[in-house]
């Protein structure tokens, strides 16, 4: 029974849910809108496990001295802040998102711009990486080459300002080549994302329940 | 021949430091470059401008402080153009971590052309299970914000007596840095036919390209250039239009980089 009752409950709905996207009247439409709630609901409560296990991971990593552990400190000092100032900033304002409260300052001043570093650093070594790479070793490395060369310089400026014929070509090259390939990708994925719904709501693919 | 040599493998720290270099004067001196509006940021533009006034759009915010330079300028123009032409603004999002970043940019532009809470714009706030949300809201806002972002029943608002579900909001734009204008196209627009554009980052951007040459988002804002060429538009250049000679310097530096690494190979690899 420990994997029957999971098997229809998830045969019965998906099968609701397939026939609310077509009969969206009732009983199924008002269904299917409970099910999302329920799903809302189970999604809020992930957090509190993804919390647990984040705590629990550290505070062993902590005990134990493995590499690293320090850092370990960081991380649950800024978790401990930021729930204590969302929870001042809650029942100060009755948001945490108040631009005078406690949590905002902690985001604007510290979530953002370590976010903000770390995403930056990025071009530096994707330049780097650019650099290194793309190296006309092959006929398609090269075909990459001049066509990553021509959508840098047309999505700017300053790659008008050479020549009108610039962005023109990088139009195209996006609306046409790249749009052919992200299709055939787009309809391969979506099959088969159809296929593994398919052997789940059927109780096929059983590997969600281990 | 060892000149050729260090051509093809200059020390990253003359990469990193010229990178730096580059993008750093520009955006101190903030000079402007010309912009050139393409179709997709123009055709985004218009479907705002032709919505009859006191329409609803619904804009939700799908990314955080890492892709804050890009969709910050296309965010604050969306609602510098929404408010201009009175349309209500319901405030929402995905991402529970982006959500703060543009409460700031919402507090700024509604403060600058005088827009009342709960009459011109609303902010529901975050709820979790994204997709649940999308699909439900088809069928009843409430169902999933009952009260605003501080806990007030919507119910109380003027502006959100009438709006329902997906049959009273005119327009939905999606400023996104992931996977979540996909999934408002699959999930809502091809479900509930609602009017949709998207907002998203330069890397995200040619992955909706399908759905813009398919018809079924109206408009394509992608990257920094789209985003200078919507404040372009718009009439209020900002970060985006004086980010543009940084980007195209960038951009320039990194394909002399990359003549001058393949020069080097070529020349080192005919030696041998």
């Amino acid at each position: 029974m420990k994997r029957e009752i999971p098997i229809v409950i998830t045969f019965l709905t998906g099968v609701i849910c397939v026939i609310a996207f077509f009969v969206p009247h009732a009983p199924v439409g008002g269904l299917q809108q409970r099910f999302l709630i329920w799903y809302s609901i189970v999604a809020g409560f992930t957090m509190i496990i993804g919390l647990d296990s984040l705590i629990k991971y550290n505070i062993k990593k902590i005990s134990q001295r493995k590499k690293g552990w320090p850092y370990s400190y960081v991380l649950l000092f800024g978790l401990v802040l930021t729930l204590v100032t969302g929870f001042q900033s809650w029942f100060r304002y009755n948001t945490p998102f108040e631009l005078q409260s406690s949590f905002m300052y902690t985001y604007i001043h510290i979530i953002v711009p370590l976010q903000a570093t770390m995403f930056a650093l990025l071009a530096f070594f994707i330049s780097s990486a650019a650099y290194r790479a793309f190296r006309a070793r092959t006929f398609e490395a090269t075909l990459l080459l001049i066509a990553a060369a021509i959508v840098m310089l047309g999505r700017v400026p300053i790659g008008a300002m050479i020549s009108d014929k610039i962005p023109a070509l990088s139009d195209w090259l996006l609306n046409v080549p790249q749009l052919a390939a992200k299709r055939g990708i787009y309809i391969g994925a979506t099959l088969g994302g159809i296929a593994m719904s398919l052997r789940i709501i059927l109780g096929i693919e059983r590997t969600y329940l281990t | 021949m060892k000149l050729f040599d260090r051509l093809a493998a200059i020390d990253r720290r003359i990469i990193y430091l010229s990178v730096g270099l580059v993008v750093a004067i520009p955006l101190i001196l903030k000079f402007k470059m010309p912009i050139r509006v393409s179709q997709e940021v123009r055709s985004a533009y218009e479907t705002v401008e032709n919505l009859p006034s006191g329409s609803v759009v619904l804009a939700s915010i799908d990314y955080d402080a890492t892709s804050a330079p890009e969709l910050t300028p296309m965010f604050r123009s969306f609602l510098r153009q929404c408010f201009r032409n009175e349309l209500k603004v319901i405030y929402t999002g995905h991402l529970a971590i982006g959500l703060p970043l543009a409460q700031f940019d919402l507090d700024m532009i509604t403060e600058e052309c005088n827009a009342v809470y709960g009459e011109d714009y609303i902010n529901l706030g975050y709820r979790p299970g994204f997709v649940a949300v999308m699909i439900g809201f088809g069928r009843e806002i409430r169902d999933f914000f009952a009260v605003d972002y501080k806990g007030v029943p919507i119910d109380s608002f003027p502006m959100m007596k009438n709006v329902h579900n997906y049959n009273d909001i005119a327009l939905i734009v999606d400023f996104g840095h992931g996977i979540t204008p996909d999934y408002w196209v699959q999930y809502v627009v091809s479900r509930f036919g609602v009017k949709m554009f998207a907002c998203a980052t330069g890397v995200m951007a040619p992955s909706l390209y399908p759905y813009l040459q398919a018809g079924q988002i109206t408009g394509l804002i992608g990257g920094l250039q789209g985003a200078a060429e919507y404040e372009t538009l718009v009439g209020n250049p900002e970060t985006g239009t004086f980010g543009m000679p940084a980007q195209s310097i960038a951009h320039i530096l990194i394909i002399v980089f990359i003549i001058f690494g393949n020069i080097g190979y070529f020349i080192s690899r005919r030696k041998k």
